[in-house]
């Protein structure tokens, strides 16, 4: 069974459609990119298997002992963190399930491994707010890791972020996708990006959806005009 | 300076009102900080008009004034988040309407009951000499109710400040932190109202938070500055009013004025 389906999921905020009639299945271990322009319903698929909004026709299930409150989620940064006085250990550890006024050892040992892995294990006690764009990207992604062993769910996560600390941060999903199992879903505007990184494509569009393989993609009308075709490849 | 302490704290009255005072400034820091970092700085401002209101029909209406004026505040509380999150109408022009509603609803209420000016002022301005034995044992264990409620969800309160949408995707019921949130604060105000006085008591929500923001740069240690920040200024504050012989609450709120201002030399000379 594959790890999130959508069976004919249909959105509306106050009356109005934004997603309709779409058919998804999400499997274990792969890499999925969702692209589209913007009010194209990317956001409010999210919210929807985050489990944040009820779909207004169809139904998400998921595997069978698999929460949607397992996955580690990367939001886009919000104004008020801008100036938000947090340490890098706190907004880590705000990942982990179970918060208690005390975080336990096993806690402790998860939060450390994820700031390894990330290596922002220096950056520990400095404040979030000074930190680079890429670097707060790390930090969030470590906090997404400790809520999280099964699925990563980025929505935009290059947002913002100059080429060079953006091609950075594809690596470091890709090494976590690879070398963590992890199942990968990321929301993106850098069509280009998502051809390289991905293994399949959801590219919604005003009342269109296309779902299919890099290379079917490609093939397919929605794919040849958005991506332009083979020849960029 | 120690004599003065010691005549100062010989009266009972004073005693009372530092109890209760310092009490107040406890809780008002600890949600200081959250409400600051939520941008939600002007509910504590927009409750406390509608306590005024609430206490000046009480007092109109010759009821105990904590029993109409606690659960009035409350449900404001919850009436403001409810409205602002819906987005229907905008926060703080929501604020603005509630608070000056109220407080129009109170003139009018101190007016038909023939009451004078200095009761109008008192509730607007505080009169800390009033507390009651009762009102200090109310803040006490207002204390310790918030503060032993905040350190059991301190985590999940970050959590949820930080980052609503995370909290939420990771199944964190956020409505109820921000209910509990808006309870507290609640609490705090109707009990500040009478030291600080319903135009003052705000500023004892919102200075220690932003005065601890100016040199600490992790949310624990913003926390403990804010406490020990409010405290202090509370205190000082105190004697200062005794000395001066000039109004509790407008002291305090000067003392923090000025604590604001040395911490935010501290910043920027730490940043240079």
């Amino acid at each position: 069974m594959a790890l999130i389906t959508c069976d004919n999921v249909s959105f509306a905020y106050e009356g109005r459609t934004v997603l309709k009639d779409l058919s998804l299945t999400i499997e274990r271990g792969e890499y999925l990119c969702i692209v589209g322009e913007n009010g194209s319903g990317k956001s409010t698929l999210i919210k929807g298997l985050l489990g944040l909004l009820n779909p207004s026709a169809g139904k998400i299930t998921y595997e069978k002992g698999f929460l949607n409150t397992a996955i580690g989620y990367l939001p886009q940064k919000t104004e008020a963190q801008k100036d938000f006085p947090a340490s890098v250990w706190e907004v880590v550890s705000s990942g982990c399930h179970d918060l208690r006024l005390f975080t336990t050892k096993k806690q402790q040992e998860k939060i450390h491994a994820q700031m390894e892995l990330l290596g922002i294990t220096g950056l520990k006690k400095r404040s979030f707010a000074d930190l680079s764009g890429g670097q707060q990207q790390r930090v969030l992604l470590a906090r997404a890791l400790c809520a999280t062993q099964t699925m990563l769910l980025l929505d935009e996560p290059v947002a913002g972020l100059d080429p060079l600390v953006t091609r950075e941060m594809y690596q470091i999903i890709s090494m976590l996708h690879r070398e963590q199992n992890l199942t990968v879903v990321m929301i993106s505007h850098d069509i280009q990006a998502a051809l390289h990184h991905g293994d399949r494509i959801l590219h919604l569009s005003h009342g269109e959806s296309y779902l299919g393989t890099v290379e079917e993609y490609l093939k397919s009308p929605l794919g040849m005009r958005f991506a332009g075709g083979d020849d960029h490849v | 300076m120690f004599e003065l302490l010691v005549e100062m704290f010989s009266l009972k009255a004073m005693v009372r009102a530092g109890v209760a005072g310092l009490m107040v400034s406890l809780c008002a820091a600890v949600l200081g900080v959250c409400l600051v970092l939520k941008r939600y700085s002007m509910i504590g401002d927009g409750l406390s008009h509608v306590g005024f209101g609430a206490l000046a029909i009480a007092s109109a209406m010759q009821l105990a004034p904590m029993a109409v004026t606690l659960p009035v505040v409350v449900l404001s509380a919850f009436l403001l988040l409810r409205l602002s999150s819906r987005g229907k109408l905008k926060g703080d022009a929501l604020i603005a309407m509630i608070s000056t509603g109220a407080l129009a609803i109170g003139i009018i209420a101190i007016s038909l009951s023939n009451g004078t000016t200095s009761d109008i002022k008192s509730y607007l301005f505080g009169s800390i000499l009033t507390t009651s034995k009762g009102d200090m044992w109310l803040s006490v264990a207002l204390t310790v109710v918030v503060l032993s409620l905040f350190a059991i969800f301190y985590r999940k309160i970050f959590s949820v400040t930080f980052d609503e949408t995370f909290a939420r995707a990771t199944g964190e019921k956020v409505e109820r932190y921000n209910m509990l949130l808006a309870f507290l604060t609640a609490l705090t105000i109707v009990l500040g109202m009478r030291v600080m006085g319903a135009m003052l008591i705000s500023s004892l929500v919102v200075f220690p938070a932003l005065t601890a923001m100016r040199v600490c740069k992790s949310y624990k240690n913003v926390m403990l500055c804010a406490l020990a920040v409010s405290v202090v200024c509370f205190f000082s504050g105190l004697c200062f009013s005794y000395i001066l012989e000039i109004p509790t609450g407008a002291s305090v709120v000067v003392t923090n004025i000025l604590a604001f201002l040395v911490f935010w030399g501290i910043g920027k000379v730490r940043k240079a």
